[in-house]
């Protein structure tokens, strides 16, 4: 039988070019503050990482120059980004592509282990929390995004939209189909 | 009369994916070890399966509740506390394996519906009458280990409705009495809802050849490039009187979709797709798919050709025990 392979779009590479000097600090900072935002949005979202609520995670968007290190401290996220290895009790590899898609529900985890495009180390259990945890939390972060950036919602929007043109990078949650 | 597309899901938004798509009806879990899907992030709290009962009803589909393992002696409240918190939240019916779980929820739960999980490895129509006679069991789902003239013979010779597996992760065991994981980890799909746990497994990768370990056992070894498996014992790789390869079952998952009018000749009430611990976007492909088939059949129409390979075990898929003869 075929296997059709699940089309994930490239990494814009002057993204990439940009993370490999930009000051990570401002960075980290301002996306600790956005998942904190996101954390108050989405509580039932912890709840649902039970043992792990205050693990370590590492997520590695292997087409970019760094890591995304999450702890999510029982709704009190915080985020670092390094151009190290980062450091967790489980780490998730794959295209900035695939992860974006997986936080918006547009692809499927298993199907991307499957196909290795994504990668797991370290203790399992974990990532399948994270997965199943923001699987149901039904996250778009471009809607989270123009939220958080108060009077500067709209362009903010538009940016996303337009960014999500250009890249084919899956910015936001896919609507779910009603077909019956 | 169209054939019952019985969905799984293992969180609320995989539930409402499933509506969505056109279930007929979904079966989920409480997150506790009263189901066979105990895993991390996965199933309902209370007020969660209130809410997506009545979410589902509100769209014409059921639930279904898997109370599916078999309880502790001394601790059989547990399983006793999910009975009736299933019914207080108004499921269609609950799905149970244990004799004794079935006699209690028959003497204190008389009007809930009771199914008869897989987990109780039913696969003759002399024992699935006895479940029925003795605790007015309505519907079976059937083990993954009979054939389609095999199901008709037992549809031939009882009035029990029954459910069969069509896609999905592919048990060839006699579900309910398999120890191979218990072996491995420790923990038990029968009684503490695991099948080759999460946080057992372990993957390793270097130069492109993945490891894929359960309980420090090496189950596979794939190069690069190629699909990366689950590490079930019952289809890992191993080694026996000098020959290597999968001794019991490829990694593959099962798609039965192109046998679905032989299934309907054969007597089948319903269609059941394995994955509560799946992801929504996996729930609602498949469920279209699948409600997509039985619309097809049910008007007369050709079968749809299918677009599931990619979420497969293995990427590679099976008609498994149904048009099979074993090794």
């Amino acid at each position: 039988m075929s296997e059709p392979q699940i089309p994930i779009p490239h990494c814009p590479a002057p993204l990439a070019a940009a993370l490999r000097v930009l000051p990570l600090a401002p960075l980290s900072l301002s996306l600790t503050m956005f998942s904190r935002k996101i954390a108050r949005n989405n509580p039932g979202l912890f709840q649902r990482l039970g043992a792990y609520a205050r693990a370590d995670f590492v997520l590695d968007p292997v087409d970019l120059p760094i890591v995304l290190c999450l702890s999510p401290d029982n709704g009190r996220p915080k985020v670092i980004l390094t151009r190290g290895r980062g450091d967790g009790v489980a780490r998730i590899s794959g295209p900035l592509a695939a992860l974006l898609g997986l936080v918006h529900g547009a692809f499927d985890g298993d199907a991307l282990f499957f196909s290795r495009d994504l990668v797991v180390e370290g203790d399992t259990g974990a990532a399948l929390a994270l997965r199943n945890a923001v699987d149901d939390a039904e996250l778009d972060l471009a809607q989270e995004a123009a939220a958080f950036a108060g009077p500067f919602s709209r362009p903010v929007q538009q940016l996303v939209a337009l960014a999500e043109r250009q890249t084919g990078l899956c910015l936001t949650r896919p609507e779910d189909a009603t077909i019956w | 009369m169209v054939m019952e597309i019985v969905c799984p899901a293992g969180t609320p938004a995989a539930l409402r994916a499933a509506v969505k798509a056109g279930a007929h009806t979904v079966y989920c879990g409480f997150n506790d070890e009263t189901n066979a899907r105990n895993f991390p992030g996965l199933n309902f709290n209370r007020a969660e399966m209130r809410d997506a009962v009545a979410f589902a009803h509100r769209h014409g589909s059921k639930v279904l509740v898997a109370i599916n393992t078999f309880p502790r002696a001394g601790d059989e409240a547990i399983w006793h506390c999910a009975v009736a918190d299933a019914e207080s939240s108004g499921v269609d019916a609950v799905i149970l394996a244990d004799l004794g779980l079935l006699d209690y929820t028959a003497r204190a739960h008389p009007g809930l519906r009771r199914h008869l999980s897989v987990q109780a490895a039913a696969a003759n129509a002399d024992v699935i009458n006895f479940y029925a006679d003795t605790f007015g069991v309505k519907r079976v789902v059937l083990p993954r280990v009979l054939s389609v003239p095999e199901i008709a013979a037992i549809n031939a010779e009882t009035e029990v409705e029954t459910e069969v597996f069509v896609f999905g992760g592919l048990c060839v065991m006699a579900e309910g009495r398999c120890s191979l994981s218990s072996y491995a980890t420790g923990l038990s799909p029968n009684m503490n809802g695991v099948c080759s746990p999460a946080s057992h497994v372990d993957y390793t990768e270097d130069q492109g050849v993945l490891d894929a370990r359960l309980g420090g056992y090496l189950i596979h070894r794939v190069n690069k490039g190629e699909p990366a498996p689950y590490p079930t014992l019952c289809k890992g790789c191993f080694t026996a009187s000098d020959k290597t390869g999968h001794l019991f079952e490829d990694p593959v998952s099962l798609n039965a979709e192109q046998l679905i009018p032989q299934l309907q000749k054969a007597g089948v009430t319903a269609l059941k797709i394995e994955g509560r611990q799946r992801s929504k976007s996996y729930v609602a492909q498949v469920v279209q798919n699948f409600r997509a088939a039985v619309d097809a059949l049910e008007a007369g129409r050709s079968m749809p050709e299918g677009m599931l390979a990619r979420l497969s075990e293995g990427q590679a898929m099976t008609t498994g025990a149904y048009k099979k003869t074993w090794r």
